[in-house]
């Protein structure tokens, strides 16, 4: 495989509702941002392919939206695919379109992601989301992912004694960083006992612990060391791709051993049984994978930007510990001794993650991947209008894309060449 | 024979929700035709007041949910009758919820572990909400006495 570049992202505000542009209109805009970022120098033409992500054809109310999309910006009769994973989905969206340059099969590749929420009431969206978990077994008892989600959350403040106040804590950073992020959809800040007295969702998950619906797209435009060289002047390198599945139904997860990262020993966890339904085993499996091919042996020391997917606080803290910014059980710490904050040792989700910006499904992991690369270029004050969200010195930024209860989760790690 | 050259007028339309952009309601409803397949057995059972399990040949993991083959080994596996009474291992209670299940908020939803058995069951408690679940709570299970033919037939309550 030969080395890929990140040239360019483009992403549009997330919104509640967009009904003045539809999901190619949306599309195009990404694009046509991430094309301006670069000048005029690199236009459709050059572009070989793309690679398109939605979740939901509920959604969108028409099959084969990807199409319309490579139509309507004008890409036909180039070739183009469309990629599903649930809540992954831009994620593995952009991971296929690594594979696509890396391999020789395009030199320039354009990955493309959107999800139109707003079709259809908060509740039917739930509904959709839903059919995403086994429709025999688990979607009949109530069809909610929150509510998934939350089982999950009370295991981890059963083994681990994670408390609300710390889940508060993560959404207060969140919130507070996309204050300053003009693409967020939710821009203000707000205070743990704000958090803590928002409505209840499912029990501890509240309000202003789970993200919304949104509309919105995201590109990033992947080439070849040649080909970035060319069209780009700041090309970041895609140093590690790593990805992980885990069972569709929780009740299957297993109660095995932790499977170790570089920097941990078996001494870490002597008693931990894993993944249980407190932590993401696909999320481990990504981070080693990820780290091996970028030759990380301590996140900690060598990632300097995070984004994580934080469509509920709970996976935010349940997240540092898959990918080893803390050992297993320590999440609750981490965030209270404010080590994701803006500033602190590990900056997570400068952007306000999932929480703040919205997750419009096939866009989030893409648009992720959009704030890493202007974090490594350095270049967040330029497209935010705001330095405050810059993180100082990034060697390397790794995004975490996820869906499902973990049955899918991804982490692409870009670095500054 | 006259040819008609007008169209007929529609006597209803769609609901228009905004004008500029113009907005419209559109629904879609579809039956399928669903099947249990191989794992209908279990959905037998539960009209038997039993609750049945997979139990692999080759490496004895045993699963509280129905699995065919097992995810450990690859064996095939056979079905075994779980017990009625178990433990909460994890819980929620959801105040919020998609479109089919907004009218029964809130309610409670909880993975059961049984004694012996390697994997969780997903289920409704009925008549325990925030107060009361705790993890490690006792449950047994109980069963509709008119089916529904889906896994909402059986439900726990706090033994």
């Amino acid at each position: 495989m030969r080395p890929v570049y990140m040239i360019s992202g483009g992403i549009t505000k997330f919104a509640k509702a967009r009904p003045d542009q539809d999901f190619r209109c949306m599309v195009k805009a990404a694009l046509d941002y991430a094309l301006a970022d670069l000048g005029g120098r690199l236009t459709v033409r050059e572009i070989d392919g793309s690679v398109i992500s939605y979740f939901s054809d509920h959604f969108t109310r028409q099959l084969k939206a990807g199409a319309m999309v490579q139509d309507f910006v004008g890409m036909c009769p180039k070739p183009h695919v469309r990629i599903e994973g649930g809540g992954a989905t831009g994620g593995l969206c952009f991971q296929s379109a690594y594979e696509a340059v890396a391999s020789g099969r395009f030199n320039v590749c354009a990955a493309m992601g959107f999800e139109t929420m707003s079709s259809v009431e908060t509740w039917k969206g739930n509904d959709f989301i839903a059919l995403a978990s086994d429709t025999k077994f688990d979607y009949p008892l109530g069809g909610f992912y929150t509510g998934y989600y939350a089982m999950m959350a009370v295991r981890h403040m059963h083994e681990f004694g994670t408390t609300e106040e710390q889940m508060a804590k993560v959404a207060v950073k969140n919130y507070g960083n996309a204050v300053h992020n003009p693409f967020a959809q939710h821009r203000r800040a707000v205070t743990v006992e704000e958090v803590i007295a928002s409505q209840m969702i499912a029990y501890p998950l509240r309000r202003l612990t789970t993200c919304v619906m949104s509309d919105g797209a995201a590109v990033c435009l992947l080439a070849s060391e040649e080909q970035a060289r060319k069209f780009c002047d700041q090309p970041i390198r895609i140093a590690g791709i790593g990805s992980g599945s885990d069972t569709m139904r929780m009740s299957d997860r297993p109660h095995g051993k932790v499977p170790l990262l570089p920097h941990e020993s078996p001494d870490d966890y002597p008693h931990l049984k894993y993944p249980g339904v407190h932590s993401f085993r696909a999320g481990r499996n990504a981070a080693s994978e990820a780290y091996a091919m970028a030759g990380i042996t301590d996140p900690r020391a060598e990632i300097q930007a995070w984004e994580l997917h934080d469509a509920y606080a709970s996976a935010e803290l349940q997240q540092y510990e898959d990918v080893g910014l803390c050992k297993y059980g320590a999440s609750g710490r981490f965030a209270d001794e404010g080590r994701g904050l803006l500033g602190g040792p590990h900056p997570v989700n400068p952007s306000g993650g999932l929480l703040a910006c919205g997750h419009p499904v096939g866009a989030t992991g893409l648009m992720q991947l959009v704030f890493n690369f202007w974090q490594c270029q350095s270049s967040i004050a330029r497209h935010f209008g705001d330095a405050h969200c810059q993180v100082p010195n990034v060697q390397r930024a790794a995004a975490y894309s996820h869906a499902g209860t973990g049955t899918y989760v991804t982490i692409s790690i870009l670095e500054k060449p | 024979m006259a040819t008609a050259t007008r169209l007929p007028e529609p006597t209803h339309g769609p609901w228009v929700t905004n004008l500029d952009p113009l907005q419209f309601q559109w629904s879609f409803s579809v039956n399928y035709n669903v099947s249990y397949a191989q794992d209908s057995p279990f959905f037998h059972a539960l009209a038997k007041r039993k609750l049945l399990g997979s139990e692999c040949q080759a490496c004895n993991y045993r699963y509280a949910t129905p699995r065919t083959v097992c995810m450990s080994c690859g064996g095939a596996t056979a079905w075994f009758e779980l017990p009625t009474t178990g433990r909460v291992h994890s819980w929620t209670v959801c105040h919020f919820s998609g479109e089919p299940y907004l009218d029964q908020c809130p309610f409670t939803l909880a993975l059961i572990e049984f004694d012996g058995v390697d994997t969780l069951f997903m289920t409704r408690v009925i008549g325990s909400g925030e107060d009361e679940m705790r993890i490690g709570m006792p449950v047994s299970a109980k069963f509709r006495r008119k089916k529904t033919w889906s896994v909402t037939d059986v439900y726990f309550v706090k033994a």
